[in-house]
């Protein structure tokens, strides 16, 4: 701007950083927006690769039951912590809303619904992602900035089946399983809690929550949990056995495999809501 | 007028009376972005023969071997293993070229959620399945019992010094019988008497198995000790290539200069 206030039509030759940010700026955004699509396009061809490897044999049947353990049994004590925490919470919640609007008899179905059809899923979605996420997203990591992913493919082993198929499957196959196994455990402490404060036999509970349900209420959002282990154990793969750069790059991967495993989750979870709703109204 | 990496290669394959070099690069060119690692690099290697390939740090020596195992593609050029080019190979089709070759990388690179029995045990448990248990047991004793390390089969990678480690990773470099050896800086980082041992086990695995190995290190010594023939890399191509006496009769300034500083 010239002293005048006016602007200066010279300056508009100038070097950017003369000029003001709004290039650079724009730059910075199309670079996010490139960065961002090729990010998924990445995501894409290692999925494929990954198909690809997990439908040729040989089959990696001793490393899928190793991680089906690893995944699965392993994750059990904190799942079902975690699961009888939030119907503990429920609990409380449900038993106080009730009652201001007298509808304390809904509290088994209320308990039973919200622990199975929403909460169940996603907080053994968003723990299984933090603890299993991580886990794979530092070892794949720490095996490829130590070249071991390289030494198995040097000794003619795909890495994408060895590694990667399996943990992926083991996701897949145990998420639904740890659900089951948090709702029951939320199910139990909230009954336990309840019955702490308004005795209420276990077998009334029971028969009040799941009175009139029926299997397409209660087995969709159970099983739509596999697609949770398909995000899971994919980006924590991919990130894992993409990193580059030591230990920061280790970090790096574990800590993006947990953000954006729950972050696609959680994504993954507002579209099967709705898509189960639909087809199992 | 032939070059002197001609005439190294004719003397090469005129030793060993071999019509096809069992490793054979042409013309290879590698790039990371801008940086130009490998430029024109042709060298080959034949049966029972070393090839010992020297460089300054970053001239692409490491690279070299990994586009030779196909863990890189070149941008262009020729990889050819026992006449086959395998530089547009995919992944699953290279698993057969792979089980001809061993690759002992410059930190071993050993499982470190595997044993050391188990580490060596890896390739065989993969591509041998025909074999029991027990024989997998002998033949993992075997191969750790050739390079010394026989007596610490349950150790864990972790447990075991470097020099320890480079020898389990030759074990498993050798579980499968390899035709080709290829050897990262085999003696990177030890005290000279472990460099000296490495060096010793080299050569008398090599005169055992007979393979054509590629061996990349910046030691001079080792590489006079182990080597037929040897293969001088500078801003990735190859200067020159023969025996330690052609590199001392060259006078071209860069060899007389690496091997004064050697």
């Amino acid at each position: 701007m010239s002293d005048r206030g006016t602007i200066d039509v010279a300056s508009l030759d100038a070097p950017l950083t003369e000029r003001g940010n709004m290039p650079s700026a724009i730059g910075r955004v199309t670079g996010l927006v490139g960065a961002f699509f090729a990010w998924f396009g990445n995501l894409g061809i290692f999925s494929w690769k990954v198909l690809k490897a997990a439908l040729t044999p040989p089959y990696e049947w001793r490393e899928l039951i190793r991680q089906l353990d690893e995944v699965g049994s392993k994750s059990f004590p904190l799942v079902a912590l975690a699961g009888a925490s939030v119907g503990v919470i429920i609990s409380l919640e449900a038993r106080y809303s009730l009652s201001r609007f007298g509808a304390k008899s809904m509290f088994p179905v209320t308990l039973v619904y919200t622990v199975i059809q929403v909460m169940g899923p996603i907080i053994t979605g968003l723990v299984v992602s933090g603890r299993v996420g991580a886990g794979i997203g530092a070892e794949l990591a720490s095996m490829k900035v130590s070249e071991q992913i390289d030494a198995i493919e040097a000794s003619a082993v795909n890495p994408y089946r060895l590694l990667a198929a399996t943990r992926i499957l083991a996701c897949i196959l145990m998420l639904p399983l740890l659900v089951i196994a948090s709702d029951a455990c939320g199910l139990l402490a909230g009954w336990f809690a309840q019955t702490l404060v308004e005795p209420l036999s276990f077998h009334q509970f029971i028969a009040s929550g799941f009175r009139g349900a029926t299997f397409s209420a209660f087995l969709p959002p159970t099983f739509k949990t596999m697609v949770y282990g398909l995000i899971i154990g994919l980006i924590a793969c991919f990130q894992g056995m993409n990193t580059r750069g030591g230990a920061e790059g280790v970090g790096r991967a574990a800590t993006n495999s947990v953000v954006l495993g729950s972050l696609f989750l959680i994504l993954a979870d507002v579209v099967m809501v709705k898509f189960i709703l639909v087809v199992f109204p | 007028m032939a070059t002197t990496l001609d005439m190294a290669m004719n003397q090469g394959e005129a030793d060993k009376g071999d019509g096809v070099p069992v490793v054979a690069v042409e013309n290879l060119e590698k790039s990371f972005g801008s940086h130009n690692v490998l430029d024109g690099v042709s060298l080959s290697v034949n049966r029972g023969e070393t090839l010992a390939v020297l460089g300054r740090s970053g001239t692409g020596k490491s690279v070299l071997l990994r586009v030779i195992i196909g863990l890189e593609k070149p941008d262009s050029g020729t990889v050819r293993i026992q006449g086959q080019d395998i530089a547009g190979l995919a992944l699953d089709q290279m698993g057969a070229i792979r089980m001809k070759m061993g690759f002992l990388f410059q930190h071993a690179a050993l499982y470190d959620s595997l044993t050391v029995g188990e580490n060596v045990a890896f390739p065989l448990e993969h591509h041998r399945r025909d074999m029991s248990r027990r024989e997998r047991g002998e033949r993992v004793r075997q191969l750790l019992g050739e390079v010394g390390m026989e007596g610490d089969v349950a150790k864990m990678p972790s447990d075991i010094s470097g020099g320890m480690q480079k020898r389990v990773g030759l074990a498993r470099a050798l579980a499968l019988e390899p035709e080709i050896l290829l050897l990262d800086e085999p003696t990177a980082g030890l005290d000279p008497i472990s460099s000296g041992e490495i060096d010793e086990l080299i050569l008398k695995l090599q005169h055992e198995h007979q393979m054509a190995s590629i061996v990349v290190t910046h030691d001079l010594h080792s590489a006079k000790t182990i080597a037929n023939r040897l293969a001088l890399l500078d801003r990735g191509k190859v200067v020159i290539a023969g025996t330690f006496q052609d590199l001392q009769q060259s006078e071209i300034g860069f060899v007389k200069e690496f091997l004064r500083q050697s």
